[in-house]
């Protein structure tokens, strides 16, 4: 009786004021969170355009004089926008195929594996990703230091190797950081195909077993297939990103050095030194934006995709 | 029922997994045996996984000798990620709860106006100019929590997420059917229902807290004394690098220097920049792995 008087209340109370009303309570509780949104993604917006002018500190981004489109035609002009793209591109590609790989080859061993140690595993290679890129760099710096590092001082002479300088040698470098990105990053994607696996139905495997089919034929007929949406859709969400590089990683291990810029520098570190180190905001300007509407578009293509694959699993 | 095939296979998986862990683990080794051994066996024979002759000197120096400046950036790490940590809770929660209301007006525009914010970004640049030359962070303690209180919507969409699929209409409903307000049947209802992925983020947001050196790197020029741990272990990275580059060009003084700022000492400092990530491991793993499950599926 009570609850039909309120809601008839409700109804008249509708019709005399518009619906918002009654949700202001809601819009101020999230208005902190929008304020916040609005500040630190939507306001620089604007500042955009600095890629389009002479920036000079004192006249602001609005107050620079307009150049147009000159600091993207000094930034394709250099070798270094080839080089960054190049970089960008592929190491994040290499780091898709190796970790996607890694991490289901884990996932199926830690899956079948019965006992307590499979906790113990799974944390373990997890560790590396809860660490900051700064101290990731001060363990590689460990292991390569040239002249205090554990590769040239004990292994190195142990194994009759010559030492050799790493900091300045830029060819080695793709090697190094896709074995110190697998080190760090495959734990996550373990986890996530892991997660996958735990719900794959038992008796696939037990009718498998009795049609006699050994482990690998399983693993191709019934794990791999089961894991196919997933892979799809994982490594579909990583082309979307394939134009933003993991700043800590590439700014970090190399130590920002000057001598393997041709196999180090990404998109995102060329900004940032750009900007931090060089006080070359323009054309740190430029990179970005340059970055930041591939990657948009790469995103929205990768979400296209996706979404004709399996419309719940798109973002957009 | 196992089968002796099965057997076979896990004791083979069980020894690969080991040496795995192993390997995964032992880089964590070399920079906690480097950090206990001395100075001058460190600069002679170099880093190595087993201390050549066991010193305390490095943690001495530090906490004894140079005890301020490490104790108060250690501080500083502790305050930024409290303080960020607390900050982004309070603001991603009710501003989840509010996109998860149903009939909300403007809830579509809004949910987008979060979501935009991770499929577009303006990048480095402008963001730096915005929070230096508009709000004057620049060599300000909240140049370090403000930046990275929510980076984007992800975190906010995955909490709304939970907040429509978890907590049933009719509760929050029934509850205000008895008369209670918006905050109250929030901070009431929905937020106890919604703890373990409230603890979820907090985790992720406080581990990311924690790891930052990057606004520090950016925003804090002369501000020296607000450096976190992970600034301190920047700038000293920085200084190495400084000093390599001037090596290269063959000033053989500079090398004897870049060995100067004490291998050992930089190898405890970076110790105490993961002690706290590994003392909390254990506690926080089960919420971690959740949280990568969670966002694995969705971006």
């Amino acid at each position: 009786m009570k609850a039909s008087l309120s809601t008839r209340g409700q109804i008249s109370r509708s019709l005399t004021k518009p619906k918002w009303i009654r949700f202001i309570p809601v819009y101020l509780l999230m208005l902190p969170g929008l304020a916040y949104f609005f500040i630190n993604n939507y306001m620089p917006l604007p500042g955009i355009t600095v890629a389009f002018r002479s920036f000079n500190a004192r006249l602001g981004i609005f107050g620079s004089p307009w150049v147009g489109f000159d600091n993207f035609q000094f930034l394709f002009a250099t070798q270094d926008a080839w080089i960054i793209t190049r970089n960008t591109l592929l190491y994040n590609a290499a780091f898709i195929v190796i970790n996607t790989t890694l991490a289901i080859f884990l996932a199926v061993i830690l899956n079948e594996l019965r006992g307590k140690m499979k906790n113990f595993f799974q944390s373990s290679i997890l560790l590396p990703n809860m660490i900051s890129a700064v101290i990731i760099g001060y363990i590689v710096f460990g292991f390569l230091s040239v002249d205090s590092g554990f590769f040239n001082t004990a292994l190195f002479p142990f194994l009759g190797i010559d030492p050799i300088s790493w900091y300045s040698e830029p060819g080695r470098w793709p090697f190094i950081l896709v074995i110190v990105n697998a080190w760090r990053g495959v734990g996550v994607g373990t986890i996530i195909y892991l997660a996958t696996l735990v719900g794959i139905d038992r008796s696939y495997y037990e009718s498998a077993m009795i049609d006699g089919a050994n482990r690998w034929k399983q693993f191709i007929y019934i794990t791999l297939p089961l894991l196919k949406p997933t892979i799809i859709m994982l490594t579909l969400l990583a082309i979307g990103r394939i134009f933003f590089a993991d700043f800590g990683l590439f700014f970090q291990v190399p130590m920002n050095s000057g001598a393997l810029f041709s196999t180090t520098n990404v998109i995102d570190t060329y900004v940032f030194r750009g900007l931090i180190q060089l006080g070359n905001i323009s054309m740190s300007a430029a990179a970005g934006l340059y970055q930041s509407v591939v990657g948009f578009i790469l995103v929205l293509t990768a979400n296209l995709v996706i979404r004709k694959i399996d419309r719940e699993s798109a973002l957009i | 029922m196992m089968y002796k095939s099965d057997r076979i296979f896990n004791t083979i998986g069980h020894i690969f997994m080991s040496l795995l862990a192993f390997f995964v683990l032992v880089p964590f080794v070399l920079l906690l045996a480097s950090s206990f051994t001395a100075e001058e066996s460190l600069i002679r024979y170099g880093y190595n996984f087993v201390p050549r002759e066991f010193s305390l000197f490095a943690y001495e120096w530090l906490f004894i000798t140079n005890g301020a400046v490490i104790i108060r950036s250690y501080l500083m790490s502790f305050l930024v990620t409290a303080v960020g940590v607390v900050l982004s809770i309070c603001i991603t929660t009710p501003l989840a709860y509010g996109l998860a209301k149903r009939g909300l007006p403007m809830r579509k525009a809004l949910t987008f106006f979060v979501f935009f914010t991770m499929i577009f970004n303006g990048g480095l640049v402008p963001t730096y100019i915005n929070y230096t030359q508009v709000f004057g962070l620049g060599d300000t303690f909240w140049a370090l929590v403000i930046p990275n209180l929510l980076t984007n919507g992800f975190f906010v969409l995955l909490m709304k997420s939970y907040f429509t699929t978890n907590i049933p209409t009719e509760i929050l409903e029934a509850a205000e059917m008895d008369g209670a307000g918006e905050f109250r049947l929030m901070m009431q209802i929905a937020i106890p229902m919604a703890k373990p992925i409230i603890a979820t983020v907090a985790i992720f947001v406080g581990i990311n807290y924690w790891n930052d050196w990057i606004n520090g790197f950016v925003y804090l020029v002369r501000r020296t004394d607000l450096f976190t741990i992970q600034n301190l272990l920047n700038r000293i990275m920085q200084n190495i690098q400084v000093l390599m580059q001037t090596a290269d060009l063959g000033t053989q003084a500079a090398v004897g220097l870049a060995r100067a700022p004490l291998t050992a000492i930089r190898m405890a400092m970076a110790v105490m920049g993961v002690l706290p990530i590994v003392l909390v491991y254990p506690f926080v793993q089960k919420n971690f792995v959740k949280g990568i499950t969670l966002g694995g599926v969705k971006g």
